[in-house]
């Protein structure tokens, strides 16, 4: 009786979370999307003339016009480069910070995380003025291209600068779990690599990489998925024809009030994300069994 | 010089020439010179700190010497790096590699060494039966037991034919009895495949039972070096006497030396005769040892012909089932242990506490050592 009553007590705060933030709102979106456009913007009334009013016919507008399939695919474009940079980018930091001394490797993660302690608009618009034509980085870019006799080009308002603002903005999502996943290795394995033979380059690909494939994988989940679903960044960086998935569903809801295509757009990227973190939580598993 | 129960090869596979390693303000290793012969199985035994793993990664390449050198084959390798040397090693923790099967583990070596694949599979195959774990060669180490990846890691060791195999405490992680069994087959693989050992443990037993001969390590020294025999007979000081099984010290000067024994002066017990040692002179301190099975027990009032007796009293008495050990107390602060071979059933304990005894021993046994 008592245990039954510290079970509900233990369960229900996060059960109830679940419903009120995640089941509702999903459940809501999931029949806006699928409900008709009012007159001036928002829903058309649920029911009308006596019956429900509900529609496939915004599912279909979506896949009538190329140019949205086409933003989709650009979002996952973007976020496949986004994620593979911060794994190229992150990779050696994690592992420098777990071979520093113990005395640096706290001070080490804690500038690794620092960023998110001033707001994230903040920062993305400081690579505004980084990046900007007065600024040093693109000043030495079109010197250089002034050599190659080439047009002066913007850094800022491009694809490259929305890049840039993702990778940095998503870079602690992927070293934190890579470092905790180095951390764990035994160094004892790469001296009996090189001992049984192997070169350091071959002892790094031979067992420290595939043994941090799981840390890998983590961190490009955790920043796959939130890059797919990022509007502020390309607003704020990008160049109008940069226009990615978290842009136009924020534009169906503020500016052209298009409510169930906005859900509709919402429903399809949350999809998707599923079938990615199905994906990254099979492999994982995979992995997993072979290394336990 | 006692003989030689195995029969080691002669000429010098690793000569190590004052090997010295320091870390910080701690000599971990210092001055180390050595020899191993091919075909031997030399251990490095010491107590936990002594240094020997650190001379293990020097021979190793996992780590280099501050001074001194490493020579394989008459060849310098101080300065190769751990990939070059043609020497495995099996490491304390096995460090088998998590994420590749028991045969991809035994390949590895093969592999960096660009064997081909029919040749490797073969050799890989081959490595495994000597271990006795060709139908594991699809596991992955954590299915594994302990006894089986100790196994793994020697054959991993092994497979790639390397002039010297360097295993670092491989049986400390194994139970009591699987540790004795694997002796055996370490025993029995070495002299089989003729590699050349060097095996470092702190477990005087396992170094007594396996090896052609002991270095004994304190605080990176090596305090001696011989056969087990010669060692467990005659250790050359303190430390080794101490270290290697038990002990009775008895601290005495000399009275006279002469070249068929030591007449040595204990003042709580008088004069006690010894083993003639060379190079002692009469007026030297030091302590004399003697081993608790070279002593004899006898009730009070027995006739032996021994030329040390005392008389005592026994403090305890400890049946192990082959022997039973017995504390007796010579006189006060004097006392030794003693270790009687139960030959005959029911009569274990022969003397209970409490009970006047006479301690007496040859006047050959016992080394003197110097304080």
């Amino acid at each position: 009786m008592r245990s039954r009553l510290a079970r509900w007590f233990v369960t229900l705060p996060p059960t109830l979370f679940l419903w009120v933030f995640f089941v509702a709102p999903g459940v809501i979106i999931a029949l806006a999307s699928l409900r008709y456009p009012g007159e001036y913007g928002g829903l058309a009334p649920l029911v009308a003339d006596g019956r429900v009013q509900l529609t496939l016919e915004t599912y279909q507008f979506f896949f009538s016009d190329f140019i949205y399939t086409w933003i989709f695919l650009k979002s996952f474009a973007f976020a496949f480069v986004t994620t593979l940079a911060c794994v190229v980018l992150a990779y050696p930091l994690a592992w420098k910070i777990v071979h520093a001394r113990r005395r640096h490797r706290d001070l080490m993660l804690l500038l690794a995380i620092l960023p998110f302690a001033s707001n994230f608009l903040i920062r993305v618009y400081a690579w505004m003025i980084i990046l900007g034509p007065q600024a040093m980085p693109s000043v030495l870019v079109n010197t250089f291209l002034g050599w190659l006799g080439h047009e002066p080009v913007s850094l800022l308002y491009s694809s490259f600068a929305v890049l840039v603002g993702m990778v940095y903005v998503h870079l602690p999502f992927m070293i934190l779990p890579l470092y905790t996943n180095l951390e764990r290795h035994d160094p004892v394995l790469l001296d009996a690599a090189r001992d049984l033979g192997a070169t350091p380059w071959q002892s790094f690909w031979r067992i420290t990489w595939p043994l941090s494939l799981p840390g890998v994988l983590a961190g490009s989940v955790l920043v796959f998925i939130p890059v797919l679903g990022v509007f502020a960044i390309p607003e704020i960086l990008g160049g109008t024809g940069d226009i990615l998935i978290g842009n136009l569903i924020k534009e169906q809801f503020l500016a052209t009030r298009d409510w169930p295509f906005g859900s509709a757009l919402s429903m399809l990227l949350t999809g998707a994300v599923l079938v990615v973190a199905w994906v990254g939580a099979r492999a994982a598993r995979r992995l997993g069994g072979r290394y336990a | 010089m006692t003989p030689v129960t195995h029969d080691a090869p002669r000429a010098p596979l690793l000569e190590l020439r004052g090997l010295t390693r320091r870390f910080g303000e701690r000599l971990a290793v210092d001055a180390v010179s050595l020899d191993v012969k091919a075909g031997e199985f030399l251990t490095l035994l010491g107590p936990s700190g002594c240094g020997k793993t650190t001379l293990l990664r020097l021979i190793a390449g996992l780590d280099r010497p501050d001074t001194g050198q490493v020579r394989l084959d008459g060849r310098d390798i101080t300065s190769l790096p751990p990939e070059k040397r043609p020497l495995h090693t099996v490491f304390q923790s096995y460090a088998l590699f998590p994420h590749l099967t028991v045969g991809e583990n035994v390949a590895f070596p093969l592999r960096m060494a660009g064997v081909p694949a029919p040749e490797l599979r073969a050799r890989v195959a081959g490595a495994l039966a000597d271990v006795r774990l060709a139908e594991r060669a699809d596991a992955y180490p954590h299915e594994l037991s302990g006894g089986q990846r100790q196994r793994v890691a020697l054959a991993r060791a092994l497979v790639g034919r390397p002039r010297l195999v360097l295993l670092d405490e491989p049986l400390a992680a194994l139970d009591a009895k699987l540790r004795e069994a694997m002796q055996r087959e370490l025993i029995d693989l070495q002299r089989e495949v003729g590699i050349t050992f060097v095996y470092v443990t702190h477990a005087q037993d396992e170094a007594l039972a396996l090896s052609h001969r002991i270095a004994v390590l304190d605080r990176g020294r090596i305090e001696q070096i011989d056969t087990p025999a010669r060692i467990y007979e005659f250790p050359r000081n303190r430390f080794v006497a101490d270290f290697i099984g038990n002990i009775n010290l008895f601290e005495v000067e000399v009275a006279a030396a002469h070249a068929d024994g030591l007449r040595l002066l204990c003042p709580p017990l008088g004069t006690i005769v010894a083993r003639a040692r060379p190079g002692v002179r009469a007026g030297q301190r030091g302590w004399l040892a003697i081993r608790p099975e070279q002593l004899r027990l006898l009730g009070q009032g027995a006739a032996t012909p021994a030329d040390n007796r005392f008389a005592g009293v026994v403090r305890d008495a400890i049946y192990v089932g082959n022997v039973t050990t017995y504390t007796v107390e010579l006189a006060p602060a004097v006392t030794v242990e003693a270790l009687l071979p139960n030959t005959q059933p029911g009569r274990a304990m022969a003397f209970a506490a409490g009970a006047p005894v006479v301690v007496a021993w040859s006047g050959d046994v016992g080394v003197f050592l110097d304080a």
